[in-house]
């Protein structure tokens, strides 16, 4: 955390780059690895993966928005607490839209809707970065964090449904030969997935990295 | 400090209560329509539902609005206004959470003929089979639920056997690989039929009509 508040200092304009940094340089999954909780729990269909991407992009968004708005009022002995009820509001708000939305989509993502508030991507960014920037760069920043979180999120659901129940949001894509591997769909297919998903990441950026020295 | 923190929560609890106020409406009325299909799927060839109320007395009686605490029967009529069945809901613990069910009872004939899933946390891919499978829901399309003399309780209770080993009408064919689950299932209908079957009985002529 301590890096990335030296980037966001020595950087003077804020632009495209903290949009694009949360997606690729510091994407929430893949590269400082927060938010696994939710990530493996929910990713086990398209439409669960998409759904749980969606609410949390809402959270991290207007939350990242209010700790920017309330920055310099907020003591910092209490930002912590300032900074866990602006996010615990905003993820009942959530709740509630989602259940308007659709009773379905809230069922199968479950317990997982108000776990929201103890996502680390969120907190870690309204620390790292909303707590210290003015509000659009705060809002550009989530959007950025939290389309990273929707790309790995979407790529593991997209994997473990294909794999797992042979279908892709829903719509089944082989015929009635194909096995589904149950395991995919389970927690463990989930480890499975984010690991070789991590490898693939990791590998590509060692690659980029000697590519462009 | 402290004026700080009141401020923020009080914004807060404010923005949370307008948005509950706003969403309830919508929320309340995706709950019912969820329920609403739910009862059309247990009750094939229903087109009205009347809900009904047990009363202490143990007679039914049409309820209006809405009681949450109240024991309801959800009774489909056809368009000509035919009985055809009562759906009920039941509940039992499976293997990972309660599971909520909602069946369909046709008192003419004495079988349960049709069972939905509404709620269960089951393992995805094994115990969530009881609300997909089709083999295993095809148990719930005829289930002999036949009472005793007197309607006082189930002549057989349910019972949920190995896969393929059904033998008997009462008898529910279990799936592979989500005994436990299955098992559940057999028991929360062993656990409701005999409580929930008898007063249906006992107020056909009250169902019958409707009113």
């Amino acid at each position: 955390m301590r890096q990335e508040t030296l980037t966001a200092a020595a950087a003077p304009e804020i632009g495209l780059d903290t949009f694009l940094d949360g997606i690729w340089k510091e994407n929430p999954t893949f590269v400082t690895v927060l938010g696994m909780c939710p990530l493996l729990a929910v990713s086990n269909s398209v439409q669960n993966a998409l759904a749980m991407a969606l609410a949390t992009m809402f959270v991290l968004v207007m939350s990242n928005m209010a700790v920017s708005l309330v920055r310099n009022v907020i003591p910092s002995q209490v930002r912590l607490v300032a900074f866990i009820m602006i996010i615990a509001t905003f993820v009942t708000v959530a709740e509630y839209l989602l259940q308007a939305i659709s009773l379905e989509l809230h069922r199968a993502l479950g317990a997982f809707v108000p776990l929201i508030v103890v996502n680390c991507i969120i907190l870690g960014r309204a620390e790292a970065f909303a707590s210290k920037n003015p509000v659009i760069p705060s809002i550009l920043d989530g959007l950025g964090t939290s389309m990273g979180f929707l790309l790995a999120i979407f790529t593991m659901g997209a994997v473990r449904e294909i794999l797992g129940s042979g279908s892709f949001l829903g719509f089944p894509l082989f015929g009635d030969n194909f096995e589904p591997w149950v395991v995919m769909i389970l927690p463990s297919g989930g480890f499975f997935v984010l690991g070789v998903l991590m490898l693939g990441v990791n590998r590509l950026n060692a690659w980029l990295k000697a590519e462009t020295r | 400090m402290l004026r700080t923190l009141i401020g923020v929560a009080a914004v807060a609890g404010t923005l949370i209560v307008v948005v509950f106020q706003l969403t309830l409406p919508t929320i309340k009325a995706n709950k019912a329509e969820a329920l609403r299909r739910a009862v059309f799927d247990v009750l094939p060839g229903a087109r009205k539902v009347v809900t009904f109320k047990l009363e202490e007395d143990g007679s039914l009686a049409p309820l209006t609005g809405d009681d949450e605490r109240a024991v309801k029967y959800y009774a489909g009529y056809t368009e000509d206004h035919q009985l055809i069945g009562v759906a009920i809901e039941a509940q039992g613990q499976g293997y990972q959470d309660v599971i909520k069910v909602l069946y369909g009872y046709a008192p003419a004939e004495q079988h349960i003929i049709g069972m939905k899933v509404l709620e269960s946390k089951e393992t995805p891919g094994l115990g969530d089979k009881i609300g997909k499978d089709r083999v295993f829901l095809a148990n719930f399309d005829k289930l002999e639920a036949r009472l005793t003399e007197g309607d006082a309780t189930l002549q057989h209770a349910f019972e949920v056997v190995k896969h393929g080993a059904k033998k008997n009408p009462w008898q529910i064919d279990g799936i592979t690989g989500a005994t436990i689950s299955s098992k559940a299932v057999g028991k929360l209908l062993n656990a409701s039929a005999p409580r929930h079957l008898p007063p249906v009985q006992k107020n056909m002529s009250r169902l019958k009509e409707g009113k």
